[in-house]
């Protein structure tokens, strides 16, 4: 069991997704950087769908009430056992009593943390991803028990450690494919879209991540229609909406690119103010 | 099956198709047709067909390293089928009530539109709607089918809360709020019934191709339909339609 003793800015038990339900108008969900939650997975020797803790920004207090087996991947937003400072990527131990706590944000945004055996909170078709209106939780709040699995087995500290690519927390590089209504863009539009730099507004979380910069754009909303986690949205006034992994099924605004999953895990680690650049996949 | 439809990669793992860009009862038809006979291949690397006014999305569980050999098989799957008169479509009979303490929109739309707020109740019940599809919210149904003379602009500020079960209209759209959210649309009544429901296998009744009837109930009936649901014994009056 993991006990809440203070929430976070905004903390979620997330798996890899709800899938078969976007018919029904239920969004995929799922980590928002899928490559720091399966690592930190893996690493546990987990599977790499286990439901982890996606923690946003500043950290939670948790206090663990079993013996058992962590592992902290993504933002590095400083994680501390028993207030002594901890690594990042690495297999730590924890037994009865043991508080975890986060604190300076030094890098990226979204910070995973894995349990050994994955959390156990509910399933909703065949997912522990929280959502409002589908799962009774949709944030982690002050007090909640967490079932967790105990480890006792014995492990060897030498093993327990694996080189990792960090650098995705600091490129700005965005690979895209085009979208469905790319070739209505203009000349220029697509000029404008692959010189400029782009900044984070405000405006982001787990359901759209809105850009500053404006696109001065003539096109029109189309018929509603079908939109994904990573589909990049064009408004009437020019604003780049790009969908993220708990975004609405269907959508009536031009869907101009599409990201790659892996720049979906690199934008998900960014925050207001930062800087992206699109990209075309390389083949 | 004869539309002119265009086959698009939408990433790397789905195909969008799409039909003319309108919204008609035919194309509905065609794309249920297509989505029907594409599940009934099984083809084991597709994980979801989703659908909208005109288009159908089909994504996979892998990557699709050949787009064109995917594509060819979706035509020839499109090609060969037939139209059959088969369709399973259902008429869901919803009660609303259209009180004003829920239909707080009524007596503006009534001043804009210059018609009586009993008149509006009367356009709106008298029609049958079709489920175009299912989005935007969970269990959010698209309807097609108000009378024009109903058409009103959606707000301009939307609201940030509108009640579960809100029954709305906006521009040439009717709709239900299945659950609490923001929303832009007028509304003018409430039904009971749950549009979504989690602990149910399929968490929606209705299903794209299926018609809607507003059946007007008090507000006393309102209530106790709502307990009925609540306790889940309420079944929603239904009749299966021919093709």
């Amino acid at each position: 069991m993991v006990e809440v003793l203070k929430e976070g800015f905004y903390d979620s038990i997330q798996d890899l997704g709800r899938f078969g339900y976007q018919q029904y108008g239920v969004p995929v969900s799922g980590v928002m950087d899928t490559y720091a939650a399966t690592f930190a997975n893996s690493l546990l020797g987990n599977e790499v769908k286990e439901a982890v803790m996606e923690i946003t920004m500043t950290g939670p207090k948790l206090k663990f009430h079993c013996h058992t087996t962590f592992c902290i991947s993504g933002a590095n937003l400083s994680p501390c056992l028993n207030n002594m400072p901890i690594k990042m990527n690495q297999i730590v131990r924890v037994t009865d009593g043991d508080m975890l706590s986060f604190g300076k944000h030094m890098d990226g945004l979204r910070s995973y943390l894995a349990v050994f055996g994955g959390f156990q909170t509910e399933i909703i078709y065949q997912s522990k991803s929280m959502y409002q209106g589908i799962t009774n939780h949709f944030k982690i709040n002050k007090n909640d028990l967490l079932s967790i699995s105990e480890n006792t087995a014995f492990f060897n500290k030498k093993h327990a450690s694996i080189k990792r690519n960090d650098s995705y927390l600091n490129t700005k590089v965005i690979s895209v494919f085009k979208g469905p209504e790319f070739d209505q863009l203009s000349e220029n539009q697509i000029k404008a879209l692959f010189s400029k730099e782009f900044s984070i507004s405000k405006h982001h979380n787990r359901m759209a991540y809105q850009l500053e910069q404006p696109l001065e754009n003539h096109l029109e909303p189309i018929i509603t229609s079908l939109v994904m986690p990573g589909t990049v949205q064009l408004t009437p006034d020019g604003k780049l909406i790009v969908l993220m992994r708990d975004c609405q099924t269907t959508g009536g605004y031009p869907r101009i690119f599409q990201l790659e999953e892996s720049s979906m895990n690199v934008l998900s680690q960014k925050f207001t103010g930062q800087t992206i650049r699109f990209k075309w996949v390389q083949p | 099956m004869s539309f002119q439809l265009t086959f698009k990669p939408y990433g790397n793992r789905s195909i969008l198709i799409e039909w003319p860009s309108i919204i008609s009862e035919t194309i509905l038809e065609d794309i249920i047709h297509f989505k029907r006979a594409i599940s009934e291949k099984k083809i084991k690397s597709i994980v979801e067909l989703k659908t909208a006014y005109n288009s159908l999305l089909i994504s996979y569980n892998t990557v699709c390293r050949n787009f064109e050999n995917e594509v060819d098989l979706l035509k020839s799957i499109y090609n060969s089928s037939r139209f059959h008169n088969d369709s399973l479509s259902v008429l869901w009979k919803i009660p609303v009530c259209y009180d004003d303490s829920f239909g707080i929109d009524l007596k503006d739309i009534s001043n804009s539109i210059g018609l009586s707020k009993s008149d509006i109740i009367k356009l709106h019940s008298n029609g049958i709607y079709t489920v175009y599809f299912i989005g935007f919210l969970p269990g959010f149904l698209y309807l097609g089918g108000l009378v024009q003379s109903l058409y009103v602009p959606r707000k301009s500020t939307p609201r940030l809360n509108v009640e579960k079960g809100s029954v709305a209209i906006g521009g040439n759209q009717a709709g239900i709020y299945p659950n609490e959210s923001p929303g832009g649309w007028h509304i003018i009544g409430n039904s009971p019934i749950s549009f979504f429901d989690v602990t149910k296998k399929i968490p929606c009744f209705a299903n794209s191709g299926d018609k809607i009837v507003f059946v007007p109930v008090s507000f006393k009936e309102h209530q106790n339909i709502k307990i009925s649901v609540e306790a889940g014994v309420y079944n929603i009056e239904s009749e299966a339609m021919d093709g």
